[in-house]
């Protein structure tokens, strides 16, 4: 219905500063037109603090931001033509639902019949066509928010931007309405930055995922990549998780328990090290014979997760995780000896010592 | 329930006793004379005088109040400053009586330092007349404890304001002037319509400080009761004063009403 | 450009202290300078000096301290009924007879639109009977201060029992074996103790400064006897007057910074002195 195609928008080195925290700290992000990026991070990595300058809720002490070739760096946000959605109520409680979707083209003079019509439009493209004319309080948390969507989008923004806008709502409505956010995005073609500190939801929505911590980008990529590809301890330890396993390093592969793994990274000199291994790369060998060897361990754990489940196993001097499929983990209960067996995808190492071998 | 009974017997008790004694005469016979008695010239200069008063205090000091409150709000909510004006706030929400007609007296009456100051700065703002012992002298004085009451009453309205309703507006290509008329504004104004009354009912039933300030002609209405009831004036008229207080509490229940019909109006989504 | 986006945001918040500073000190002027007035008032010798003498003197109006001690009193007395009357009513409502919570609301918010004047023509009959056949002593007066701390206190303790769970509470305490009098005492209570302290407050700040219905049922209470007193020597009376106005305010500011400390009651609980038929915030 609004064809149009999104446009650029490049964060160039932002610092923030609130007193002595550096919430930005050298922050460069660029988002290709139409794309959906998703900033991952812990708590108090800055996501909240990039997204409002974009918005230009706050300001930046040093760098630029870009949007479509313009420089809005200096703009106020009320000029800066960017849809926003907040972690909650954030609807106005005097307006009716499509009175708040009106607002925005209120502010741009847009006449009130063809202000109505474009918001129950707007409304009708999230689903809530039946719910014009309620209050905020009429509403459950995820139509709220489902309204401060379509608010958001009314206005036509060059940018769309979500502040872990699902964080109030239960897992379930969270799911559904993350794919719905997906597909109203994709069919108005926004730019859109996603903000949340849930990985599932990042890895789920986005076209690439930016991980961040203290102020800066670790990684940005697309979510395959950023999960099995981790450029940084840091991301591989944040992103899903991780058994560390002590190995050796020697000519761009580690050996781990009698395993030689091919490493992301392979210049690394040779010598002790831990290997990142995810416990999707844990199966079960398939020979499976009950003898002695480094891999082989007691059961001490199995957690049902649907399809597959998530196996933690004694190996004497430390225990790995493995997710199997159900139906094998099944035959392995608590208790009963397991033989395992380490793929061989490329994995990173990081060496106590030093800086990690990657980045 | 103990609670009931205290209330039937200290509420509407002197309800029904005032309710029934408007209709009888000195010798407890019945009449509609108290109520012709309403029409007295004094009484009802008193009424439209006591009306105006509320009204104007009311309105200009929720207004002032409402200034006063936004710039405690704007400021840290646990901070020193916020504290003491709360606190001082609650002191002189009830502050009155002589002693408040006093302290005006003392200050800006005609030998108080603000008044010597003023005039021999070329300002004689008693040019034409003492005023502060006239009605505009009530005006100001009530606003020393209409101010406070209204700081009181509405600092909860603007906590309850939330910055992403700014910020949203802003996001959404509002300026601070559309963020006010479209978003704040209407939001507060159920509130503030409630002070308002809240603040006409203060200002209505304020007896002490009128009674301190101006003790000639009886200007405001609860003046009227005090005199029909006490022998000191020399016409002691029990049922008429019944009669005044009927329709002072007519007047407030009339602006109750009034009230509740703005209120419906622009508070659909409480 | 990053500059540019600085001075927007701090010319904003520039202006916004202007304007906070500005009303701030206008506010300060118009309250202070009255009260200022009445110290330099209460402290000027009659050749113009500096003296203390007439604070020195209050003790020697014997009146005047009858008065003081019978305000005290009443302020005391007044607040113990209230708040005896007032927290088992309110929680027993909230428990048992939400149905009911409207009309009590109602009721209690009534002395706000009844003026003090009009509640004296309608107890002035009682309070004869009343010296005639109980007692004469001005503590009675208590009876009709209930009444008009009602509304002000219903709110404050409103506000507190709004920001606890008052059923959890309860139906906790009693399947632990209390009685409702434990219930109340050891559990509510302690629970909205800056309600109740707040709601007290009101009630002293009131009772110190009622002057109306004490005046006009004839008894000498504070106000009353200030009134008589700034006949012969209103250098005293404006001493005392200050006296109780800056007695109230510690009282008050000690609140509000105990109420500040961390405690158990969510914010509302301390914030919402307010009253009236709006104090509730839009929801
Ligand atoms: N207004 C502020 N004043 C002072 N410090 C602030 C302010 N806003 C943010 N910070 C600090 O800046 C850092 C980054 O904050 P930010 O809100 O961007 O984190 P976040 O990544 O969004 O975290 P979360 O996932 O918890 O929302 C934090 O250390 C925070 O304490
Ligand atoms: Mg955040």
């Amino acid at each position: 219905m609004m064809e149009r195609s999104g446009v650029e928008v490049r964060l160039e080195n932002l610092v923030r500063r609130y007193g002595t925290v550096t919430a930005l700290d050298g922050l460069s992000l660029t988002l290709a037109p139409g794309e959906l990026v998703a900033l991952l991070g812990p708590s108090g990595c800055g996501k909240t603090t990039a997204l409002r300058l974009l918005a230009g809720l706050e300001e930046a002490d040093e760098g630029r931001i870009v949007i479509g070739g313009e420089d809005v760096t200096g703009l106020p946000a009320n000029r800066r033509n960017i849809g926003m959605v907040f972690q909650a109520y954030s609807l106005f409680p005097h307006m009716v639902a499509w009175e708040n979707v009106a607002f925005g083209l209120q502010m741009r003079r847009v006449n009130a019949a063809e202000r109505k019509k474009r918001a129950l439009d707007m409304l009708e493209l999230v689903g809530l066509g039946r719910f014009a004319n309620r209050y905020a309080n009429q509403m459950s948390g995820g139509q709220q928010q489902r309204v401060a969507l379509a608010r958001a989008l009314a206005i036509q923004p060059q940018v769309l931007l979500l502040d872990e806008p699902l964080s109030a709502l239960d897992a379930k409505v969270r799911s559904r309405l993350r794919d719905e956010i997906r597909r109203v995005q994709l069919e108005v073609g926004t730019t859109t930055l996603f903000v949340t500190h849930d990985q599932e939801e990042a890895l789920a929505i986005a076209d690439r995922v930016g991980v961040m911590q203290a102020g800066k980008l670790e990684q940005l990529g697309p979510p395959t990549l950023v999960y099995s590809r981790p450029a940084t301890p840091f991301v591989a330890d944040f992103v899903g998780l991780t058994n560390r396993m002590s190995g050796t390093v020697r000519a761009g592969a580690v050996e781990v328990r009698g395993t030689s793994i091919p490493l992301v990274h392979p210049d690394v000199p040779d010598g002790p090290a831990i290997a990142l291994i995810r416990p999707e790369a844990v199966t079960l060998a398939s020979d499976g014979e009950m003898e002695e060897g480094p891999l082989v361990g007691t059961v001490i754990a199995v957690a049902f997760l649907g399809a597959v489940s998530r196996v933690t196993v004694d190996l004497g001097d430390t225990t790995v995780l493995a997710q199997l499929p159900t139906s094998a983990a099944s035959q392995h209960p608590a208790g009963t000896k397991v033989r395992l067996a380490l793929r061989t995808d490329p994995v990173l190492i990081q060496r106590e010592e030093a800086v990690p071998a990657a980045s | 329930m103990p609670f009931l009974a205290y209330v039937g017997f200290f509420l509407v008790l002197p309800s029904v006793i005032i309710g029934i004694g408007a209709f009888l005469n000195a010798d407890n016979a019945f009449t509609l004379d108290n109520f012709r008695n309403l029409s007295r010239s004094y009484v009802f200069k008193a009424t439209i005088d006591t009306t105006v008063i509320s009204a104007i205090t009311a309105l200009l000091g929720a207004s002032l109040g409402a200034i006063l409150a936004y710039a405690i709000v704007t400021g840290s909510p646990n901070g020193l400053l916020r504290r003491l004006t709360v606190s001082a706030s609650g002191v002189l929400a009830q502050f009155g009586g002589v002693t408040l007609a006093f302290a005006f007296i003392a200050s800006i009456g005609s030998a108080g330092f603000v008044y010597l100051f003023a005039k021999a700065h070329g300002f004689d703002y008693y040019a034409h007349g003492i005023w502060l012992f006239d009605i505009p002298g009530l005006d100001l004085v009530y606003l020393y404890f209409q101010i406070p009451l209204m700081v009181l009453v509405f600092l909860p309205a603007l906590d309850g304001i939330k910055p992403q309703w700014r910020e949203a507006a802003e996001s959404l290509g509002g300026n601070t002037w559309h963020y006010w008329r479209h978003v704040a504004g209407p939001l507060l104004f159920p509130a503030f319509l409630g002070a308002v009354l809240l603040l006409f009912a203060n200002a209505f039933s304020a007896y002490a400080t009128a009674n301190a300030l101006i003790n000639q002609g009886q200007p405001v209405l609860a003046q009227q009761i005090a005199g029909a009831m006490s022998s000191e004036v020399g016409a002691f008229e029990p049922g008429f004063a019944k009669a005044i207080a009927i329709e002072m509490i007519i007047i407030v229940t009339l602006v109750t009403i009034l009230y509740s019909l703005l209120q419906r109006r622009t508070a659909r989504w409480l | 450009m990053a500059v540019a986006a600085r001075s927007i945001h701090q010319t904003r918040r520039i202006k916004l202290q202007v304007f906070r500073y500005v009303v701030f000190a206008l506010a300060a002027i118009f309250f202070l300078v009255p009260l200022g007035a009445m110290i330099e008032f209460s402290t000027r010798a009659n050749n113009g000096s500096r003296t203390l003498e007439y604070w020195q003197s209050i003790p020697k109006y014997p009146d005047l301290t009858d008065a003081i001690f019978a305000s005290l009193q009443l302020a005391l007395i007044t607040s113990i009924a209230m708040l005896v009357l007032l927290v088992p009513t309110m929680v027993w409502v909230r428990l048992k007879l939400p149905r009911l919570s409207r009309i009590v609301e109602f009721i209690c918010l009534l002395p706000l639109t009844i003026p003090a004047i009009v509640l004296v023509v309608g107890l002035f009959p009682m309070y004869l009977w009343l010296n005639t056949n109980l007692s004469d002593s001005i503590l009675t007066l208590a009876f009709a201060y209930v009444v008009l701390v009602l509304p002000y206190c219903y709110r404050a303790i409103d506000a507190g029992l709004g920001a606890i769970d008052v059923k959890t509470l309860s139906e906790a305490a009693r399947s632990l074996g209390a009685n409702w009098f434990d219930v109340i005492w050891r559990v509510i209570v302690p629970n909205i103790s800056n309600a109740i302290l707040n709601a007290t407050l009101l009630s002293v700040a009131l009772v110190l400064g009622e002057y109306t219905i004490a005046n006009n049922l004839l008894y000498n209470n504070l106000q009353v006897e200030l009134v008589h007193l700034g006949r012969d020597n209103a250098g005293v009376s404006v001493a005392v007057a200050v006296a109780s106005l800056l007695f109230a305010f510690v009282l008050l500011v000690a609140i509000a910074f105990i109420g500040g400390r961390p405690r158990r009651v969510r914010p509302e609980a301390v914030t919402t002195v307010g009253i009236g038929p709006t104090a509730g915030s839009p929801r």
